[in-house]
């Protein structure tokens, strides 16, 4: 079950009790007036957002109202807090829409928040990162749509780099342990999620799996997320990378058809190349659409199976990984 | 895709907020969901109608506010705006874009009493 939002059954709000306590303990301090940040909410995305309420809003957004209503308070979004008592609160009646009655006369009253739906994920993501970090275990999680070869390709980075260091992994799969039967067969330990209905592994599952695993200190830890080109994208696990892999034998427009997904990887692998000359795919043409979405992104050409470009994936892990190593730890470690 | 995911998590924001300011129910719940957030509406409202019904929210009209998608232009030096996440710089036609807006996916109000 999504330990997030609980997709598949009911909903577990375990996760949200630490942030409500601190909201619950702001709101108690007397001051009508509560701003309802969780406490370290790690907002995945590149909004900027200042909480010392300035907040001028100037996104120009169209209203997509999705029933009929009066409602005619017309989101100017230039909140006039300067009226407001005290700093870092939202409570606002300045703008009670029309038709309920104001806060003061009694029943309704419009509450001014900003939370992030993701915002249980993004949390327990961050506290994966501080223990990985901690314990320089260097995390990849490979997204890819089913059947890129996530896990012939992992078989074979793990025959070649287990002696040289230690490995870990943990296979995401809605069923089965057959992925993790093969990544066992090499000597490496694994630990199989599967995710049932989900269609994505979260910042929870990895966290537990992370426990049952106990990978060795300086570690590589490979996560194979679930086979999904969208939903994996949204889905921060605290890794230090996101790695996407692409066969040849799907299409090289798959970049600009599934823009999060390499929007948010740092690495491209385009695998089963050794298939190139019996399918029509113009490379050039696939990282040109890659490097529209993501002008960063790195790109490696492999082949498992023939040996393409692997040294040059290994090369990437090995450099990825020290400067992972030399990255300033965070101000605040969780226990460990 | 995870719309019905996502209903429950804001669920889960909605009881929290609940519980910490002394309200029974929500008349409207109001969301900016960013141009790049892969989230259909539609499906949205369908699966918050499921997912609230029994709940304090039951019957609450979901508002969505659209944002539209930002990029930072390293070539131009200043903040355009994309309608795709591969889309040009609409000024100099260069990729050279760092997103800084429209994937947001977060609630910013709501009536409640």
């Amino acid at each position: 079950m999504c330990t997030v939002c609980g997709c598949g059954s009911a909903p577990d709000w375990a996760a949200a009790t630490e942030a409500d306590a601190a909201v619950e303990a702001e709101a108690a301090a007397a001051n009508p007036h509560v701003h309802a940040h969780g406490p370290d909410h790690a907002h995945d995305g590149e909004h900027d957002h200042s909480h010392g309420h300035a907040h001028p809003h100037a996104h120009d957004h169209h209203h997509d109202h999705r029933h009929p209503h009066a409602h005619t308070h017309g989101h100017t979004h230039g909140h006039a807090h300067a009226a407001q008592p005290a700093a870092g609160e939202t409570l606002d009646y300045s703008e009670a829409p029309a038709g309920l009655p104001d806060a003061k006369g009694g029943a309704g009253r419009l509450i001014r928040l900003e939370r992030d739906l993701l915002e249980a994920n993004n949390r327990l993501a961050a506290a994966n990162r501080g223990v990985f970090k901690h314990r320089n275990i260097f995390a990849l999680n490979l997204v890819s749509s089913p059947g890129s070869g996530k896990t012939t390709l992992l078989v074979k980075t793990i025959l070649d780099l287990r002696v040289a260091r230690p490995l870990a992994v943990i296979e995401g799969d809605q069923q089965t342990s057959m992925d993790a039967e093969r990544i066992r067969a090499t000597g490496v330990r694994a630990v199989q999620i599967n995710t049932g209905a989900m269609c994505h592994l979260d910042a929870r599952m990895i966290g537990d799996a992370y426990q049952r695993l106990s990978p060795a200190d300086n570690s590589v830890l490979f996560i194979e997320n679930v086979g999904n080109l969208v939903c994996p994208a949204g889905f921060d696990l605290g890794e230090a990378h996101k790695v996407v892999l692409l066969s040849v034998t799907e299409g090289e427009e798959k970049p600009l058809k599934y823009p999060a997904m390499f929007y948010a990887a740092d690495l491209l692998l385009l695998t089963k190349v050794d298939l190139l000359a019996h399918v029509a795919f113009d490379v050039e043409r696939c990282l040109t659409y890659a490097r529209q979405v993501n002008p960063g992104i790195d790109a490696i050409c492999v082949s498992a199976t023939r040996g393409d470009g692997l040294a040059e994936w290994y090369q990437w892990l090995e450099r990825r990984h020290a400067w992972f190593a030399l990255r300033t730890v965070p101000a605040t470690l969780p226990g460990v | 895709m995870h719309e019905l995911s996502l209903c429950e998590s804001l669920l889960g924001v909605l009881s929290s907020e609940a519980r910490a300011r002394h309200f029974t129910r929500i008349k409207v719940v109001r969301l900016e969901l960013g141009a790049f957030s892969c989230v259909a509406p539609d499906a949205l409202d369908f699966c918050f109608t499921v997912v609230t019904r029994g709940t304090l929210a039951e019957n609450a009209r979901l508002d969505v506010v659209r944002l539209k998608g930002q990029a930072w232009c390293l070539n131009c030096g200043e903040t355009v705006g994309i309608a795709e996440r591969y889309a040009p710089c609409p000024q100099c036609g260069t990729y050279e874009l760092q997103i800084s807006g429209g994937d947001e996916m977060r609630v910013t109000e709501l009536e409640v009493e």
